[in-house]
């Protein structure tokens, strides 16, 4: 087995890392689905989506950071908000 | 079902779930306790066999290319499915942008926004091609590269207009450059194949340096081609919504 | 520390799942879908982390490094992209329900015929 890393940061504080990220996590995806209002809704998975990241992060997973940074946080939410633009034009 | 009923049955089966989960816990090695030999086999072999020090795109691109490849066709599908779900109905028409818009009472885009676009899609850009072309060296690779371009796209709409938007992107050069995308992935592995090699096979010349923007073979190519495909599908996917505030019925406005 | 984040992601499985059933809005929904989608991501990184383990990219540190598990990042990187392009055509569903039916209640909605 190759040598133990030191590129690694120490356990303890990668485990508190990760610890509170999770917690973090979990309660973004709460208020995401308890959060009603549409559009308000729209920017609490945007935040959603850049809690992820930091968790891939912690993970030590750049490349899926790069992914969900652009996909959750500008992509899904530039989706949604055209959607919601054309859904609501048509309610007047 | 009142929703009431509703949610005690989907209370009742989230409970069977937690246990059955929590059941399967049971037999996990732990966080942070990862055993299994195939992802160290991997990290050990990568950088010698094909001069790439990005392990993840190496396998993305090359031990595991062939899910790849159905993993981009699956954007693919999606983008082209969205383009026939969204095809217009019996009766509408499109209105022009302008007299669409009359009867909505926006504020002009702040000068703040427009400059603060301007001055950033150049770079955004520049960072997705660099992030598409490098797959093999560092964090990088053909599907966060295009994401971040088709995010540009994205703030090119917001600083000007939609007709600026439209006006870049015809729809014709979008889908031809996702069509080469994907074609070219395909392609590749099929020019293996006219090698007499299996599928996918990495037969281009590894280069001298780990890492280096011209090692590791069809990696870099494949993930230059990948990159030009998500770009396109993202940018007909919010093309298509755009439009879509642009239409009206028949008659009503 | 041992099964933390495991249980996190039934949690956001549960808290998604709940939102889905208990809707009254098809984009509503899909939002809480996306939320589902994500906990998969977080379980296949979660099941290939090693402890003191580094990224796994070479360019700058020596090949031998113990380095967490590259496989499940590959899968995770391809499903964050292409299940947003997926989200993209639901939505695209929703559009056309709503042109179609005038509702986008998905109790409403199941109960409308042709």
């Amino acid at each position: 087995m190759a040598q133990a890393s030191a590129f690694a940061p120490p356990a303890g504080l990668a485990d508190a890392l990760a610890v509170t990220l999770l917690l973090l996590v979990a309660a973004g995806a709460t208020a995401v689905v308890l959060v009603r209002a549409r559009v308000r809704q729209v920017l609490v998975l945007s935040v959603y989506g850049l809690l992820l990241s930091l968790l891939f992060l912690a993970f030590q997973a750049p490349d899926v950071t790069l992914s969900e940074l652009t996909v959750g946080s500008v992509l899904l939410p530039a989706l949604l908000l055209l959607t919601l633009a054309k859904v609501r034009k048509r309610e007047e | 079902m009142t929703p009431a009923a509703r949610r005690l049955v989907f209370l009742v089966g989230a409970a069977g779930l937690a246990v059955f989960y929590l059941f399967g816990l049971s037999g996990l090695p732990g966080f942070g306790r990862y055993p299994g030999p195939y992802g160290f086999i991997v990290n050990r072999v990568t950088v010698a066999q094909t001069n790439a020090t990005g392990v993840v795109s190496a396998v993305n691109f090359e031990y595991r290319g062939f899910d790849t490849v159905g993993e981009e066709f699956i954007l693919f599908a999606a983008a082209a499915g969205m383009a026939v779900v969204l095809r217009h109905l019996r009766g509408e028409h499109e209105g022009a942008p302008l007299e669409e818009a009359a009867d909505r009472d926006l504020p002009p885009t702040s000068d703040a926004v427009r400059m603060v676009a301007l001055l950033f899609t150049g770079p955004i850009v520049l960072i997705g091609w660099w992030l598409a072309s490098h797959a093999q060296a560092s964090p990088s690779g053909g599907f966060q590269g295009g994401v971040v371009i088709a995010t540009g796209f994205v703030l090119l709409y917001l600083s000007g207009e939609f007709q600026v938007f439209r006006r870049l992107t015809p729809a014709d050069v979008t889908a031809a450059v996702e069509a080469v995308g994907a074609g070219g992935f395909v392609g590749t592995g099929l020019a293996a194949v006219a090698m007499s090699l299996p599928y996918l096979t990495n037969f281009l010349p590894l280069g001298t340096v780990p890492g280096a923007v011209s090692s590791s073979g069809t990696i870099a190519l494949v993930s230059f081609f990948v990159g030009l495909e998500v770009t396109a599908a993202f940018i007909l996917v919010i093309g298509e919504l755009l439009r879509q505030t642009l239409l009206l019925r028949g008659g009503k406005s | 520390m041992q099964i933390f984040p495991f249980i996190v992601v039934v949690w956001i499985v549960g808290i998604g799942l709940y939102g889905i059933v208990t809707s009254r809005h098809l984009v509503h929904q899909i939002m809480c879908l996306i939320v589902v989608q994500s906990s998969t991501y977080v379980l296949l990184l979660a099941v290939g982390y090693l402890t003191g383990g580094a990224a796994p990219y070479f360019s700058d540190i020596p090949t031998r490094t113990r380095a967490v598990d590259p496989v499940v990042q590959a899968l995770a990187l391809t499903d964050v992209v292409v299940e947003a392009a997926v989200t993209a055509l639901l939505l695209s569903f929703a559009i056309q329900a709503h042109k179609r039916f005038g509702t986008l209640d998905p109790q409403e909605l199941a109960s409308l015929r042709g």
